[in-house]
């Protein structure tokens, strides 16, 4: 009941003062255009990065770097989208956007396409291939940032509850598809907006307990093959052909690469598809056998630069809701990141993550692009509403 | 607690909050990029070296490189054993997307009786490391690499490779001689320099293929090669080019032991042939023989225990395994030893009444003429084989100074330089039969040795030898079956060969030798009838050999029993007498007839080696043979 009467606040609309018409100060072409120059070229720089290694993860395929590129343009068109909207119209349209996404994903449960093993795609023939998970990626720390905005914060035990269950619903449906890469991407997505909001620190340490409680459970509720690849990452070698390869590979690359690395399309693991994957999960370890320490370090700091200039903008926004987003957003990007090397490198167990705008695929590109336009809209229009 | 304060928002200590966990986020952030970059430096910097070795050996597959077995050759250069290229279906498991189909299809291909598909599906799961080829099927024909090369873009893992087999031209005739190769086996491969074997499947098992294994095989090459994840061989990074089996060259003429090999067609025995001045062996033959190809790609069950199974042992190589009594034709050599040791001289005669008793012993040693020969020298003896003049010469030499003096041709030794897997066969003694039957020895038994018989066992190499040797007037020569060894001739004079013979006459040699071509062509000569129409001066000697025993499990029927009852036909022989440039011995199993059979055969051979031009025609023999049947007695 309290759920319900903290929903129907979330929806009321945003109290956005209407725009200050007639203000004299000039704005500049990317005022005017809503985006953020420092992010966006940084951006540019680590997509163009992406492209060379691709190129070479790819088996020198042209067509595959062409297709990337492609890509990343719609991902550009969804981003530029994105940030024309105010902050006001993604809160109204947060709750709408979640349901919609808890019901694309109840579709796929039961009407699903199966690809690679999970049923993860929901296909209208002809139309659209689509992944209602990678949605909603964006639509649960949304609904939540929303939901604790209308809260006094930091949040109280109640809102906590409300928005465990906000959280629970779509993740367990993920989950169930297999995808666990995903369900944690949005897990952690939705528990960065919980924790920026100022949870406290007793609540933090209770869940940690409890999470590493039921870490036994969740054991037992693991797949086959997820528990493989657990197991497999405690021992590589006790299924070297098997589903020890690709860590055995993965971190033979990136040694073999040492310093300076073997140079661009030099790499043996790679170019001689001892590499699984060296395309898609895999792609940093082609960048550190072919680029070697310096080049990894070198992509390592311009994500950290990245998420920098991310969180600036977050610290920036104008109020709670695009706080709670736009930290969120960028901290995911983060987990992205480290939850890609780390596997790759062999510090982490195997979780299909990709190495966010470098790995080759379409749909995490506009998920992670979609994130940037809504990060860059909290930011370009803050100067709407005078302090 | 700020219960009370329901709903009412405070921007600024919100944003303090947010401020606080935005740098804890930072702080978090830095510091897990941090591990990140550590780990790599781990990797790439303090593992390299490691990681490094182990890209390489991803990338780089040493491939082996066996050599070819070098061929052999006879006296005169025909090809006696060859490399023949050979293709198999081969499969990688791992290259294969559907092996049911794949494998329903091959069968379908190659027309394939069902049953064939169990098998092939055995086969495709034998492997021992990934991406390792399984045989499939060895030795396709043209037909099915056709039908296999046109159809395989829906056959993605399965390959036909080219091997070179070993391939024996005429091996049934050869085996014996040759030997063959076969699969190293596990016993084998545990003793073996893996090195020198790298890819090689093959090691020679007996015969010339066996003892010259060290030249023939070479020495294995190996080759650098990068491959790709699936086992694809992308370029080559460098080779040590494999060393070739050396080519032999054998004594061997493959003229003559195709003759020899056809003159005992349907016989069971051995026929072996000597050069006496260089040892070379010109033919050595045991009949019957057998398919030795079918050793090199592997035999089935079924046709293995049929060569073991049937009655004639095709695989037992009669020449140098065969245990034979030598019968009447050791006479010319115990005739040496009497005078060697000076218990007879060429002239001193006997009077034959046609048996023979001991001092003190009633018992009669008969002569095979119950009437005897009457006044008999040392030359008649051999011509007409008088028993009774070798069982007076036994007992004044007694077993002691016959086992020397019969040891010092090589009887009960093994004779050959090059031969594998001889046999000693048995020269009896009194430490022998101590050993043997714990029992002392009787003068009676003596009187057998003396006369081929008892305990005494040659092989027909050791005939052959000690024919050789006594047309060498005591000279040894080791038979011996290499010559070259690539274009090396081989030492003429060989280690180990035992001492010259001596006799205290040497014009004593010319006495023996023509006693021996009375045999052929004096008036009682014993193979007289084979005799007849000799274009050069010829030395024999015939003899008969008893059939004791059959071994307990061997079963027959009254027909094979009788014949197998029968007694064995032996010949020795050498020509020209002035100058010897052939010894052969003969040994005919259960021919019965006395003395004929293999002195016909004996002469062929002669003939054939020494008259060039005539090719002699075995069907006229075999009927000259048969008409001599029982004709001519004698031993």
């Amino acid at each position: 009941m309290g759920l319900m009467i903290d929903l129907s606040r979330a929806l009321r609309p945003y109290p956005v003062r209407a725009p200050a018409s007639g203000i004299s100060r000039r704005r500049s072409l990317w005022e005017r255009l809503h985006l953020d120059p420092w992010l966006l070229g940084m951006l540019l720089v680590l997509m163009a990065a992406g492209l060379v290694v691709l190129y070479s993860a790819s088996g020198q395929r042209l067509e595959a770097v062409i297709a990337q590129g492609i890509r990343f343009g719609v991902a550009f068109a969804v981003m530029f989208f994105l940030a024309q909207l105010t902050p006001a119209t993604l809160l109204r349209w947060a709750l709408p956007v979640y349901v919609l996404g808890v019901l694309l994903l109840v579709a796929v449960e039961l009407v699903g396409d199966v690809g690679m093993g999970a049923q993860r795609w929901l296909v209208i023939p002809g139309v659209i291939r689509f992944q209602p998970s990678e949605l909603m990626k964006l639509a649960v720390p949304l609904m939540v940032a929303a939901y604790l905005s209308r809260q006094e914060l930091p949040p109280r035990l109640r809102d906590i509850a409300v928005c465990l269950v906000l959280i629970a619903v779509p993740v367990v449906l993920i989950a169930k598809q297999p995808d666990l890469g995903t369900s944690l991407l949005v897990t952690s997505a939705a528990v960065f907006v919980v924790l920026l909001a100022g949870l406290s620190w007793r609540f933090i340490t209770a869940l940690a307990v409890i999470a590493a409680a039921a870490l036994p459970l969740l054991w037992a509720n693991l797949h086959n093959y997820q528990r493989q690849r657990v197991l497999t990452f405690l021992d590589p070698n006790s299924d070297p052909l098997g589903s020890g390869w690709n860590i055995i590979q993965s971190t033979t690359a990136i040694g073999s690469g040492g310093v300076f690395g073997k140079g661009w399309l030099q790499g043996t693991q790679s170019q001689l598809e001892f590499l699984p994957e060296r395309h898609t999960d895999f792609i940093v370890a082609v960048l550190g056998e072919e680029f070697g320490l310096v080049g990894i370090i070198a992509i390592l700091l311009l994500y950290l630069l990245i998420i920098s200039r991310g969180l600036w903008l977050a610290v920036g926004a104008q109020d709670t809701f695009g706080r709670l987003v736009a930290g969120s957003i960028i901290l995911t990007f983060f987990i992205y990141v480290f939850v890609n090397v780390g596997m790759v490198s062999g510090i982490l167990p195997v979780v299909g993550v990709p190495l966010p705008l470098v790995s080759y695929g379409g749909t995490s590109s506009v998920t992670l692009m979609a994130g940037f336009g809504i990060l860059m809209a909290i930011h370009a229009h803050r100067r709407l509403l005078p302090r | 607690m700020r219960k009370n304060r329901d709903n009412l928002k405070s921007p600024e200590h919100e944003l303090r909050i947010f401020r606080v966990r935005a740098l804890l986020a930072v702080v978090l952030v830095f510091a897990l990029t941090g591990l990140l970059m550590g780990r790599l430096a781990y990797l790439q910097v303090v593992q390299h070296d490691v990681y490094s070795t182990r890209s390489e050996k991803n990338r780089v597959r040493v491939e082996p490189l066996p050599p070819t077995r070098g061929l052999i050759y006879d006296r005169n250069g025909a090809l006696l054993a060859e490399n023949r290229p050979t293709y198999n279906l081969t499969l990688v498991r791992e290259r294969v997307e559907d092996l049911d189909a794949t494998l329903a299809l091959l069968v379908d291909l190659l027309e394939l009786p069902d049953e064939e598909a169990a098998a092939f599906r055995v086969r495709s799961r034998q492997r021992q490391r990934p991406f390792q080829p399984a045989l499939l099927m060895s030795d396709l024909d043209e037909d099915q690499i056709a039908r296999v090369s046109v159809n395989r873009h829906l056959l993605p893992g399965v390959e036909v490779e080219a091997q070179l087999l070993r391939y024996y031209p005429d091996a049934e005739v050869m085996t014996h001689a040759l030997g063959y190769v076969g699969r190293i086996n596990a016993e084998e491969m545990a003793t073996l320099d893996t090195g020198r074997y790298a890819g090689t499947h093959f090691i020679g098992k007996t015969g010339v293929e066996r003892f010259y294994e060290e030249e023939l095989h070479g020495q294995a090459g190996l080759r650098k090669v990068e491959t790709n994840a699936r086992g694809r061989v992308l370029r080559e990074l460098g080779r040590t080019d494999p060393v070739p089996g050396q080519h032999l060259t054998l004594t061997l003429d493959k003229q003559m032991q195709k003759l020899a090999y056809e003159l005992m067609d349907g016989r069971r025995g051995s026929i072996v042939a000597i050069q006496p001045q260089t040892g070379e062996i010109l033919a050595m033959v045991s009949a019957p023989g057998f398919d030795s190809n079918q050793f090199v790609t592997g035999i089935d069950v079924a046709s293995y225990r049929g060569l073991q199974e049937d009655l004639d042992l095709p695989l037992y190589n009669r020449a140098i395994r065969g245990h034979y009594p030598p019968g009447s034709t050791i006479k010319p050599f115990l005739a040496l030893a009497g005078l060697a040791e000076g218990v007879i001289t060429p002239d001193r005669t006997i009077n034959d009444p046609g048996f023979y008793q001991l001092p003190n012993d009633s018992r009669r040693y008969r002569n095979w003429l119950r009437w005897g020969h009457g006044r008999v020298d040392m030359e008649r003896s051999i011509a007409v084989s008088n028993n009774t003049y070798y069982y007076s010469l036994a007992h004044d030499l007694g077993i002691d100074r016959i086992h020397d003096n019969m040891s010092a041709f090589g009887f009960g030794q093994r004779v050959g330089h090059d031969v594998f897997g001889e046999s000693t066969a048995l020269m009896p003694s009194r430490d022998w039969k101590r050993g043997r039957f714990n029992q002392p020895w009787y003068p009676g038994e003596t009187l057998s040795v003396g006369i081929g018989q008892g305990y005494w066992q040659v092989t027909p190499l050791q005939l052959a030898t000690a024919t050789a040797v006594l047309a060498n007037r005591g000279e040894w020569v080791k038979p011996r079956l290499a010559s070259h060894i690539g274009d090396a001739p081989l030492p003429e004079r060989v280690p180990e060969t035992p001492p010259d013979i001596m006799i205290p006459n040497d014009t004593w040699w010319d006495r023996i030798f023509s006693g021996m071509e009375k045999v052929m062509t004096g008036s009682e000569g014993t193979a007289r009838r084979t005799g007849v129409g000799l274009e050069y001066r010829m030395g024999g000697k015939s003899g008969t050999a008893q059939v004791f025993s059959l071994g307990q499990d061997q079963k027959y029927n009254a027909e094979e029993l009788a014949e197998r009852l029968r007694d064995h036909a032996l010949f020795m022989a050498f020509a020209p007498l002035e100058d010897p440039q052939i010894a052969v011995s003969v040994i005919v199993e259960n021919a019965g007839g006395g003395s004929t059979h293999a002195a016909h055969l004996a002469r062929a051979m002669t003939d054939t080696w020494l008259l060039r031009d005539r090719e002699p025609d075995v069907e006229e023999l075999r009927e000259a043979m048969e008409d001599d049947d029982g004709r001519v007695a004698g031993n």
